[in-house]
């Protein structure tokens, strides 16, 4: 009995994936016609409309990273020279070193590793939990709490920093002083809305037979949300996980109150800059932007998809 | 929605027939809610903290003065003294000017974007790469590097203007031309999400449309106001919403690249309201700022709110 209802909810956690898989994308006729563009103008224009994209998007987008790239190599008279250098002509890795040590990358590279991670693990247990409180366990005054949090949505982060920044300070009732620690960067960001309610929807679209079953199965709600749930929300965790690190990685003036003595990278970066001679500038902003980069070029599907999920279809 | 009020319905009913004795029913509810208020309490705990109680500190410390450690009530003396202050007008221009020139260029850019790379058949993914790239370098990264390019001397953007003979700008450092600087920058970093938003709500358009308005007749031109605007109006304006709502909070451009000036003419809202806490250290009236910023911005989340309200009903 409790194989059969188990190996029942295993199925329709399966169709549950079936239905959600579209079928592989066929020719979908956009604003010109495929029949224009195959005629011989069409091809033409289209042609030239393509390397003029290309050349711009190329320049715009990758010059300024390739002048950041090789501007490390160059001499600072070089940098500054009119007409622009293209390639350093004694091409030396001092500036970076320079860069590495003065700027201490290391650490500041480590501090933003641990930050980003924190809050991604705060936000992954806290938020899940809540969001399937909220859709499944469905406490008394749940909705009530589930508006709160949305109407926090509401409110710009930059107009609440005063209080926020008072606050961790000196916590409230137990009186921490939570500044110049990274609890001061992690708990903060479970207090985001906009993953409960993402979370919450996925979950919500669970059909709760499945929930049923594992429950005649004895399984209680925690083992239930570990077994049967978080398996399936598989491409709502990516979404949620991705927002969590870019938030940290992006922010700027939380850190620059809460953590001046443990900065993040991009802080790290601003209080330095004036200090530094121009080429070692240059290289600190490469090495400070290379492992982005390098993520971004491997998971670049994942993050891309992930952050336009999150947008449209929420 | 109406789905889940049914499951809804659904689930009260099973339990109420399961609870034969009230006693035991009432036990076991408690116990559920209990259970579930457990899953809820991190999240709780964060939002009470770091949301909830600093809205509310907000709102009474700006009524209030703290002199030698001694907290006055002084009504709305704190307003008064804001105000007073002709920074405070100034920065509420400034902080207009950067969001409309934002909302035309980092508005329009995506969008147009979007709709060129629709149409191309081939390098698509590469163009893709390209124009999300700069949002994931670190954003002081992003923004110092332009620090050089806008230089009045040797900037690589004099030297491109002089190369084609047009009138060379002096960029960030003249009191005109700052802020639509900043808007540059901004837009270069930032336009690469609203892109990828755009491009994937443009393939949700069905062929047929643009089919039939080729059949009336239809211009290309007319093929993207008749079909594709009204198509993904509710995509757009929930961006632009976001849009205002996030530029209206601007500070890390202007406080990395110049400083709020010069002559004051880059410092935002948000710029004014960290100068007040952390260079003057008033705290209350910078509360009193975040209290205005707070009441002036609630307008544009709220519609939000409402648009993505109605568009997950559909």
């Amino acid at each position: 009995m409790a194989q059969q209802s188990f190996t029942r909810a295993l199925d329709a956690r399966n169709r549950f994936h079936a239905q959600r898989i579209k079928p592989a994308d066929t020719y979908q006729r956009t604003l010109i016609s495929r029949t224009q563009l195959n005629t011989p103008r069409g091809k033409r224009l289209y042609w030239t409309a393509l390397t003029i994209a290309l050349v711009l998007a190329t320049l715009v987008f990758i010059g300024p990273l390739f002048w950041m790239a090789t501007g490390g190599f160059k001499t600072s008279q070089e940098l500054v020279r009119n007409p622009p250098v293209v390639l350093p002509s004694h091409p030396s890795t001092h500036a970076f070193s320079l860069a590495w040590n003065r700027l201490g990358m290391a650490q500041l590279l480590w501090n933003t590793v641990v930050y980003a991670g924190g809050a991604l693990a705060f936000q992954l247990i806290f938020c899940v939990a809540a969001a399937y409180s909220l859709s499944k366990l469905r406490p008394i005054f749940g909705n009530w709490i589930l508006g709160l949090m949305l109407a926090s949505m509401m409110i710009p982060a930059a107009a609440l920093v005063i209080p926020q920044y008072l606050t961790v300070l000196d916590l409230p009732l137990v009186h921490w002083n939570l500044q110049n620690t990274p609890w001061v960067i992690w708990l903060p960001t479970v207090a985001n809305a906009f993953n409960v309610f993402l979370l919450k929807r996925f979950f919500d679209s669970i059909p709760n037979d499945l929930l049923d079953a594992a429950a005649v199965d004895g399984a209680g709600p925690l083992r239930t949300l570990w077994r049967i749930v978080l398996p399936m929300s598989r491409p709502i965790l990516g979404v949620i996980s991705i927002f969590a690190i870019v938030a940290v990685w992006k922010d700027f003036l939380w850190p620059l109150i809460t953590v001046p003595a443990h900065e993040t990278l991009n802080v790290g970066v601003n209080t330095a800059a004036t200090s530094m001679p121009d080429n070692a500038l240059i290289g600190g902003l490469f090495l400070a932007s290379v492992p982005t980069i390098v993520l971004f070029l491997i998971f670049q599907r994942n993050i891309m998809s992930g952050l336009t999920a999150g947008a449209v279809k929420g | 929605m109406a789905y889940a009020l049914a499951t809804e319905r659904l689930h009260d009913g099973t339990e109420r027939s399961a609870g034969r004795s009230s006693w035991k029913s009432l036990r076991r509810a408690a116990g559920r809610n209990l259970r579930a208020h457990a899953f809820l309490f991190g999240a709780l705990v964060c939002f009470a903290l770091f949301t909830w109680y600093p809205m509310i500190r907000e709102i009474i410390m700006s009524f209030q003065r703290v002199h030698r450690g001694q907290t006055t009530w002084v009504g709305l003396g704190n307003y008064r003294q804001i105000t007073a202050d002709p920074e405070f007008w100034q920065a509420w221009r400034n902080t207009l000017e950067f969001t409309a020139l934002a909302l035309v260029f980092g508005f329009a850019a995506p969008f147009a974007v979007a709709i060129v790379v629709n149409e191309f058949r081939h390098a698509r993914g590469y163009l893709r790469i390209l124009v999300y790239l700069p949002v994931m370098l670190p954003p002081v990264a992003g923004i110092l590097l332009f620090k050089y390019f806008m230089d009045p001397g040797f900037g690589l953007f004099n030297q491109a203007l002089h190369f084609l003979h047009l009138p060379r700008s002096q960029w960030l450092a003249s009191k005109s031309s700052s802020m639509p600087s900043l808007v540059v920058v901004s837009t270069w970093s930032n336009m690469g999400t609203a892109t990828l938003v755009y491009l994937a709500a443009l393939q949700g358009i069905p062929g047929d449309l643009y089919e039939a308005a080729e059949l009336d007749g239809c211009s290309v031109l007319q093929r993207i106001r008749h079909v594709t605007v009204p198509q993904t109006r509710l995509i757009l304006s929930l961006m632009a919403m976001l849009q205002i709502v996030a530029t209206m909070q601007m500070f890390t451009e202007a406080f990395v690249l110049t400083g709020g000036g010069p002559e004051g003419s880059t410092t935002t809202v948000v710029y004014l309201l960290y100068n007040y806490a952390f260079s003057y250290n008033k705290f209350n009236t910078a509360a009193a700022l975040g209290v205005i910023m707070l009441l002036v911005l609630a307008i544009f989340s709220a519609i939000y709110v409402v648009l993505e309200r109605r568009g997950s009903e559909d």
